[in-house]
């Protein structure tokens, strides 16, 4: 695919040899990047906040505090290496989720009851 | 699958308003696209940091000196929400930090003007981050995912950027002839830049538009300037002060503020590096960089001393929640 992007938006800068390659990841940055989630109130879930980079986990869940904690979003921070996260294939969406498909019997609207019914 | 089969089922997503994930297949232009003004984007929060710094040890009482802290440290939360999107797309960190180092890469043109007086840290919170916040809000919606969220986070801290600047010009504009001139100054200083900042007018291009089509971008240029102009021509009313156009005015028939022309030549001869402070602004930062080496070291050298020693203390995520 050749398309020319000639036309540019705000805070889209002109340049014709403006950033944008995608070399090999090998970088000699030590430190490794951290997924954060946070629990924004005691009693709800973590929450995946965003990511960044640290030198180990004490300094990711200090860097998540100053980053993502400025205006008391959390009472809790988990931090993980990103790459300890597997995660599920966009491309096999369609095999992973397919037995769920043809179960509607499995929601509660599937059941025709009497309007007498009540309380349930 | 084919590239064409690809192309057309991300065209679709696009087309439905689905968002686009990091492992999604995108076109190569799409990624690179989005790199590129991801990147710009990451490294205008950071270098926006430099102008506004220039004043945290000089604000005029200890309460402006505490809201500039906090405005600069926003930015610095705004680069890495932004560089951590960028990272998604398949480009290192280190590698998006030499682009800007390397001048490969680009920032806003508007931080290439200098700070002089205490009133340009107002104009700035009021006229620039107000421009950014209109282009951030439209970026709340844009196409990928990862740079969406990170504009949804940072657009609910901009409000008080754009508030405190415009509450700083404010008490200005009731002070001394001193500082109401300051103030006039300063706005009279950041007005046409930050016309600039929103790049060409839409008749300068001919070319399909690929960003529209992408929804990376929804509204234009034009349309965005346009927004700002209406929303400022009225706001500048409350501070008894005025704008440097004299073209500017109310048209009833386009229910819209005329303007006059930008000074295309010196935007052109701004974004090309040759601005008041393009120089100083790369050396701060490559200093900035060069500097905290040290400290990057040190850290990585602890982290892994640590790791060798392990701390019995530590749970898993559940046991430490
Ligand atoms: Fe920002
Ligand atoms: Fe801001």
């Amino acid at each position: 695919m050749n398309i020319l992007l000639r036309k540019f938006y705000y805070g889209d800068i002109p340049e014709d040899k403006t950033g944008g390659n995608i070399v090999s990841k090998d970088t000699k940055s030590d430190w490794p990047l951290w997924e954060v989630f946070i629990r924004s109130k005691q009693g709800l879930d973590h929450k995946h906040a965003g990511s960044l980079h640290a030198a180990d986990a004490q300094m990711a869940i200090e860097n998540a505090r100053d980053v993502y904690t400025r205006r008391m979003e959390g009472v809790s921070i988990w931090v993980v290496e990103s790459k300890d996260i597997t995660a599920s294939n966009p491309e096999e969406a369609g095999e992973l989720y397919e037995p769920a498909v043809d179960k509607v019997y499995r929601h509660p609207t599937f059941y025709d009851l009497p309007d007498e019914v009540k309380h349930m | 699958m084919s590239v064409q089969e690809l192309e057309k089922i991300f065209q679709d997503k696009i087309d439905k308003e689905v968002k686009l994930e990091p492992k999604d297949w995108m076109p190569d232009a799409y990624r690179k696209t989005n790199i590129r003004q991801i990147s710009q984007h990451a490294h205008s929060e950071i270098v926006g940091m430099l102008p506004e710094g220039n004043w945290i040890s000089r604000a005029p009482s200890l309460k402006r000196k505490a809201i500039l802290l906090a405005k600069v440290q926003d930015e610095a939360g705004h680069g890495l929400y932004l560089y951590s999107a960028c990272e998604t797309l398949g480009i290192t960190r280190e590698e998006t930090i030499n682009d800007l180092h390397s001048g490969k890469a680009k920032y806003s043109s508007i931080f290439n003007y200098p700070t002089i007086t205490w009133a340009d840290i107002g104009a700035i919170g009021w006229l620039v981050d107000g421009a950014a916040i209109l282009n951030q809000v439209m970026l709340t919606r844009t196409s990928y995912g990862p740079y969406a969220r990170a504009m949804v986070r940072i657009c609910k801290e901009e409000s008080f950027h754009q508030r405190q600047g415009f509450e700083s010009l404010l008490v200005l504009s009731r002070g001394t002839k001193e500082q109401k001139e300051m103030c006039q100054d300063a706005i009279n200083r950041w007005w046409w830049p930050s016309l600039m900042m929103f790049g060409p007018k839409d008749s300068e291009s001919t070319n399909s538009d690929q960003s529209m089509k992408w929804k990376i971008k929804r509204k234009t240029n034009d349309e965005l300037r346009q927004n700002f102009v209406d929303m400022i021509a009225e706001q500048v009313k409350i501070l008894g002060m005025t704008l440097p156009d004299d073209k500017l005015k109310w048209n009833e028939e386009r229910r819209h503020y005329d303007f006059g022309e930008i000074n295309w030549e010196e935007f052109w001869s701004v974004v090309k590096g040759n601005g008041p402070c393009n120089k100083q602004r790369l050396e701060a930062r490559k200093k900035a960089w060069e500097e905290g080496e040290w400290v990057r070291e040190a850290a990585a050298a602890f982290a892994k001393k640590r790791k060798t020693s392990p701390n019995p203390s530590k749970g898993g995520a559940l046991a430490a929640a």
